[in-house]
């Protein structure tokens, strides 16, 4: 059970002077129940790339199938197959429209056609899980939010879809440290708990090491690296450099140390992690 | 130093959804002198934004004082005055924009101040140099990256001749190559003299300036060089801030019972003190 790009070419404006590709020849599976994180400077394709996943872009050449069904395809199996990606765009609270909160959540499960006890569950649950109390929040106009609040009513809309694989472009960006902290704690809570496959677009290094159990490195419309995020880091320092993405601060950190005869050992990606590695470097120097 | 901005007891109250007053700022007390970079960090909804939109009068104090060049921001005489003194640079570049070719955009400030058009167009030449976008001017901007979009908005600015810059989360929705080029430009426009007022979420962009000032739930928390606020690593994470990595692992270490100086907040600077 996977997404899977065969040969997939994507040109934007194809036919005028504008004309770009912006996906070359790209072979990629993502299998379910994985953590991907997708990384790339602006203009590097990784937004063309996810879109690509759920139908919303049609490749120009070569094929985007979920669980063995071209996506591009007509009638039901294809649609079906749309339905089972869920995409959470980038400043997702530019979409919300409905008057309170509980309908705007309620707008996609409905049109799955279901039940109302059904889209009911959904929301609540939905609500619940971005961690906001349907009591207090369900009548509210999304409007008289917070950013942070916005951003979580947005996500838990496309929650409510229960999809089995998600996506998510940028969710944190332009939130602060807690807000973005609090967004992917739940994030990751709902791909251990629910199994969702979680592909994660970010320009933020820091979080995707954290998080991602696989990440991919976009570059001028191909994928730059691909692999363990430590494995990635070890060994993609110039590749990285190239496709214009910082590395963790902490890997910056602790090259450094390195360059002045403290290495330490393994691939800390965390403040925590590298402080131990540095008092066990330390150790064994004396 | 000159005084270029004083705020004296500034708070800032309005009315909320359900009718509730909502004090958005309470009793700052600040000043920003000519030449100065200051950065201005907290977490969202700490009222830094609202703060910064006092220094050039788009918001007026509801208690207390703001004064650019001495003139209190809600006195009509002046606000003209003002907000040439003072230019504001927003988050989204996008919404920043407004001609279809760049030196166009970059022309529209002053035209709208009435400037005769051969200085317009020197104006235009030097805020497109100062910013390093010469070669772009008769591109669209729609076409340009992130970054170069938010050099042509400061650019717009410049062409105003405001002795002051005010710049609210301008790498926020920026790659880290388009975060570098703008963090290089606002380095570069302060070093020839021009004062810079930096919002930012980006604890090693807030580094770079002379002081930091901290913003929490409306108040004024903190402030002082980056290394006395930086190094105040437990203070800053119970108000919801992140601080530099290497600040923060000299924290740890030192927990842990290493010796290391409490004025570590560049790598480099770590790197020293353990390997001297």
């Amino acid at each position: 059970m996977s997404i899977v790009f065969t040969d997939v070419n994507y040109v934007y404006m194809a036919g005028t002077p504008f004309e770009q590709t912006a996906l070359k020849n790209i072979n990629l599976e993502i299998k379910q129940g994985e953590f991907v994180g997708i990384i790339g400077h602006t203009g590097s394709g990784k937004s063309t790339l996810v879109q690509h996943m759920n139908g919303i872009l049609k490749p120009s050449q070569g094929t985007v199938s979920v669980e063995g069904i071209d996506l591009n395809a007509k009638g039901m199996p294809a649609r079906n197959a749309r339905r089972k990606v869920g995409m959470v765009f980038q400043y997702p609270e530019h979409q919300l429209f409905e008057e309170t909160i509980y309908e705007d959540i309620a707008f996609g499960p409905r049109n799955l056609g279901l039940s109302s006890e059904e889209v009911e569950r959904r929301v609540t649950s939905a609500l619940q899980f971005v961690g906001l109390d349907r009591e207090a929040f369900g009548k509210r106009s999304p409007f008289q939010l917070s950013g942070g609040q916005m951003r979580r009513v947005a996500i838990a809309g496309v929650i409510a879809l229960e999809p089995e694989y998600l996506i998510l472009d940028e969710p944190s960006a332009g939130l602060d440290p807690r807000g973005r902290e609090e967004i992917l704690e739940q994030i990751l809570e709902l791909h251990k708990t629910t199994e969702t496959t979680v592909i994660l677009v970010s320009h933020s290094m820091e979080e995707v090491a954290k998080l991602a159990d696989r990440l991919i490195v976009m570059n001028d419309g191909m994928i730059g690296l691909d692999g363990p995020p430590q494995e990635v880091f070890r060994h993609g320092r110039e590749k990285l450099a190239v496709a214009g993405v910082d590395v963790p601060s902490v890997c910056t950190l602790l090259a450094e140390l390195s360059e002045r005869g403290l290495t330490v050992e393994g691939m800390p990606l965390t403040p925590e992690a590298a402080t131990d590695a540095i008092l066990a470097a330390r150790g064994r120097k004396r | 130093m000159e005084e270029l901005i004083k705020t004296v007891n500034l708070g800032h109250s309005y009315v909320g959804p359900d009718g509730e007053i909502v004090t958005a700022l309470k009793d700052i007390t600040l000043t920003i002198h000519s030449g100065e970079f200051v950065a201005i960090i907290g977490t969202n909804g700490s009222g830094k934004s609202t703060l910064a939109k006092h220094f050039n009068g788009l918001l007026q104090p509801t208690a207390g004082q703001c004064l650019v060049n001495g003139h209190p921001t809600d006195s009509e005489t002046y606000l003209w005055q003002i907000r040439q003194t003072v230019g504001m640079v927003f988050q989204n570049p996008d919404n920043q924009l407004v001609a279809a070719v760049v030196e166009e955009d970059v022309a529209f400030g002053p035209e709208n101040l009435g400037v005769e058009p051969s200085e317009i167009v020197r104006r235009v030449d030097e805020a497109l140099q100062l910013v390093d976008m010469t070669e772009y001017r008769l591109h669209p901007p729609h076409r340009l990256s992130g970054g170069q979009k938010q050099r042509i908005a400061i650019a717009g600015m410049l062409a105003m001749r405001p002795k002051c810059l005010v710049l609210d989360e301008p790498t926020a929705m920026l790659d880290p190559v388009g975060r570098k080029e703008v963090l290089k430009t606002v380095q570069n426009l302060n070093e020839k003299g021009m004062t810079i007022v930096y919002i930012t979420h980006a604890m090693e962009e807030a580094v770079y300036a002379h002081r930091v000032v901290v913003v929490n739930q409306g108040s004024l928390a903190l402030q002082g060089t980056p290394v006395e606020v930086f190094s105040q690593v437990e203070r800053l994470k119970t108000l919801g801030l992140d601080v530099p990595v290497a600040a923060d692992v000299a924290w740890r270490l030192r927990e842990k019972g290493l010796s290391l100086p409490d004025t570590i907040i560049t790598n480099k600077e770590l790197a020293e003190a353990l390997c001297p």
